[in-house]
C-alpha cells in the first residue's frame, strides 16, 4: 500500500510549514549543486578558468546549506518528534543533504582540475566529459523533482539511468588510455580528464543514493535490489602487454 | 550490546507465546456500540500498547481483559477473550479471582487511605497468599522492591500511602498490583498525571516487569508507546485498525488512518 497520499494537513499548521521549508531547502541546495556541476563542465569545455574559480568559491554556499539543513532537521526531530512518513521524510532529507554536499565537492574538484587543464592544449576527449556531465546534470534535476513530488517511478528512472553514465565512463576511460598512449605528452591532461570523468561518475552514483532515499520516503522500506553496476574499469587491463594496473579507485577527494 | 541486538532492538528472539486470545469482541453501552469485532493475540512477557484518539475504545477494550466493564450498567460484552485458553467470560468464573491474575493500574494514582505497608499487603491478605507475618512482610518488601520504591519508603512503611509524591504513589499502586502475583498487568495511562522523571521511572519499571508479566498499556503518548512496547495496536472509532510490531507501526504503518493519527493529521 502506498503511503504517500497524506494530503491531509497537520493539526499544527506550523509543522506543515516547517516540512515544506525543509523540502524547499533541499531543492535549493540540489539546484545549487546542479548549477555548480554545469558551470564546472562549462569551465572545462570553454576553457574558462575564471568560471572554474567561481565554482570553487561557490562550493561554500552548498556546504552552508548542508549546515542549515542539519540544524533544521535536528530542530524538527527535537520539537516535533516526527512519526511515520514525516519521520522518513525528515530523516531522508538529512541524508540527501549529505549526498548533495558530496556532489558539490565533486563539482568543485572538476573545476579545480579545469584550471590545470586549461594550461594544456585542448583535448578532443573533453566532449565525452561534457556528455557525461549533461546526463548527470539531468539526473540531479529529475531526482530532486522526484523527491519533492514523492514520485517513485521518476526516482527509479534516475536510479536506472546511472547505468548509462557508467557505460559512458567506461568508454571514456578506454578512449583516454588510448589517447595518452598515442602521445605521452597528453598524459597530464588525460589524467585530469580521467579524474573529472570519475568525479562525474561518482555524482551519478550519489543521485542514485538520493533516489533510494525517495524510495524510502514513499515505501517505508529500503530498496534492497542491487543497482545495475556498470563501472568495470577496475577490472580493465591496458591494451598493451604486459598489462598495467589501472588503479581507478582514487580521485574522489575535493 | 551485541551487533544483532543493535540492529534489531525491538524484535523478538523467539516467537512469542500467546497469553490472551481475543476473538470478535464487541462492546455495547446500552444502545451504543463502543467496540466492533476486535481480534487480537496478546503475547506473553511483552508490552502491548493501545493507542488511538479519545473515545476510540482502547480503554473500553482494556477493561474487557479483567471484566472491569461488568460493573458498568448496560454494558454488554460479546465475543471471546481467552486467558491461557480459558474464556474469562464463561459462567462460574469468579471476576475477583480473575482480577488477581489480571491486575490493573489506573491513570490517577489511587492508593487506599492506609499505610504504605497495608496498601501492598491488602491483596495478599484478602487472597490469603501469606500464612505468616514473615511471609507477608516478605511479599510486601519484594513487591516494593520490584516497583522500585523500597529504598524510598522502607523507613516509613507505616505512614500513609497518600503522603507520597504522585510518582511514588503510582509506583505504590504498581507494587499493590503485583503483590498478588498477577500474570497480566493492565495499565490505563499510568503516566499521564506524572512529571517526566516519574514517567521515566515507571517506563523503566515496565521494561523490568515484562520479564515476569504480560503488560498491556493504554497511552496517549505515542513516544511512550514507541519506547516501552513491543507490539502496538491502533484503535479508531471502535475498530482495531492496525496492530503489529511497534517499530513498524511508528515508522511505516500500513493503514492511512494510523499514519494520519500518529503524524498528527487527524482534523
Amino acid at each position: 500500500m502506498e503511503k504517500t497520499n497524506s494530503d491531509a494537513e497537520h493539526i499544527v499548521k506550523s509543522y506543515d510549514d516547517e516540512l515544506q521549508r525543509l523540502g524547499a531547502l533541499i531543492v535549493r541546495m540540489g539546484g545549487l549543486a546542479e548549477s555548480q556541476l554545469a558551470s564546472a563542465i562549462q569551465s572545462v569545455v570553454q576553457r574558462n578558468s575564471d568560471l572554474a574559480q567561481q565554482v570553487i568559491e561557490a562550493d561554500l554556499q552548498v556546504d552552508n546549506l548542508e549546515d542549515s539543513i542539519g540544524n533544521f532537521t535536528t530542530r524538527l526531530f527535537a520539537l516535533r518528534q516526527p512519526m511515520a512518513v514525516d519521520l522518513r521524510f525528515i530523516l531522508a532529507s538529512l541524508k540527501i543533504s549529505a549526498d548533495i554536499e558530496r556532489i558539490g565537492d565533486y563539482a568543485k574538484n572538476v573545476a579545480k582540475r579545469a584550471i590545470v587543464l586549461n594550461q594544456h592544449p585542448q583535448a578532443e576527449v573533453v566532449h565525452g566529459v561534457r556528455r557525461m556531465g549533461t546526463i548527470v546534470q539531468g539526473m540531479i534535476k529529475e531526482v530532486l523533482d522526484a523527491y519533492i513530488e514523492r514520485d517513485l517511478p521518476m526516482a527509479m528512472a534516475v536510479w536506472q539511468r546511472d547505468h548509462e553514465v557508467d557505460q559512458l565512463y567506461n568508454s571514456l576511460f578506454r578512449e583516454l588510455l588510448t589517447y595518452m598512449m598515442e602521445d605521452p605528452r597528453t598524459i597530464t591532461a588525460g589524467t585530469h580528464l580521467m579524474f573529472m570523468a570519475k568525479n562525474i561518475e561518482r555524482i551519478g552514483d550519489l543521485t542514485t543514493n538520493v533516489a533510494e532515499n525517495v524510495y524510502y520516503i514513499v515505501k517505508g522500506t529500503h530498496l534492497d535490489a542491487a543497482r545495475p553496476k556498470g563501472d568495470d574499469t577496475s577490472l580493465l587491463l591496458g591494451p598493451e602487454t604486459p598489462p598495467v594496473s589501472t588503479g581507478t579507485e582514487v580521485g574522489s577527494s575535493s | 550490546m551485541t551487533l544483532a541486538e543493535a540492529q534489531a532492538p525491538a524484535t523478538r528472539a523467539v516467537p512469542a507465546r500467546v497469553k490472551i486470545v481475543v476473538r470478535d469482541v464487541t462492546v455495547h453501552y446500552g444502545e451504543k456500540q463502543a467496540l466492533f469485532d476486535v481480534n487480537l493475540d496478546i503475547a506473553a512477557n511483552e508490552v502491548t500498547s493501545f493507542i488511538g484518539p479519545s473515545g476510540c475504545g482502547k480503554s473500553t477494550f482494556l477493561r474487557c481483559m479483567n471484566r472491569m466493564n461488568d460493573v458498568i450498567d448496560g454494558c454488554r460484552v460479546g465475543g471471546e477473550i481467552k486467558l491461557d485458553g480459558v474464556d474469562i467470560y464463561r459462567s462460574g468464573l469468579d471476576p475477583v479471582l480473575l482480577r488477581a491474575r489480571v491486575g490493573m493500574v489506573f491513570q490517577k494514582p489511587n492508593p487506599f487511605p492506609k499505610s504504605i505497608f497495608d496498601n501492598v499487603a491488602y491483596g495478599p491478605r484478602i487472597h490469603g497468599l501469606a500464612s505468616t507475618k514473615d511471609e507477608l512482610n516478605a511479599i510486601v518488601q519484594q513487591s516494593l522492591e520490584r516497583a522500585g520504591l523500597w529504598n524510598e519508603v522502607k523507613d516509613r512503611l507505616l505512614s500513609p500511602g497518600t503522603g507520597l509524591s504522585g510518582g511514588q504513589q503510582q509506583r505504590l499502586c504498581i507494587a499493590r498490583a503485583i503483590a498478588v502475583s498477577p500474570e497480566v498487568v493492565l495499565m490505563d495511562e499510568p503516566c499521564s498525571a506524572l512529571d517526566p522523571i516519574a514517567t521515566a521511572r515507571i517506563e523503566e519499571l515496565i521494561d523490568e516487569l515484562r520479564r515476569d508479566y504480560t503488560i498491556i498499556i493504554v497511552t496517549h503518548s505515542m513516544q511512550q508507546a514507541a519506547r516501552v512496547s513491543q507490539t502496538t495496536a491502533f484503535f479508531h472509532l471502535g475498530y482495531l485498525v492496525e496492530h503489529g510490531e511497534t517499530e513498524k507501526i511508528f515508522t511505516s504503518p500500513d493503514d492511512q488512518r494510523t499514519q494520519d493519527y500518529i503524524t498528527g493529521r487527524f482534523g
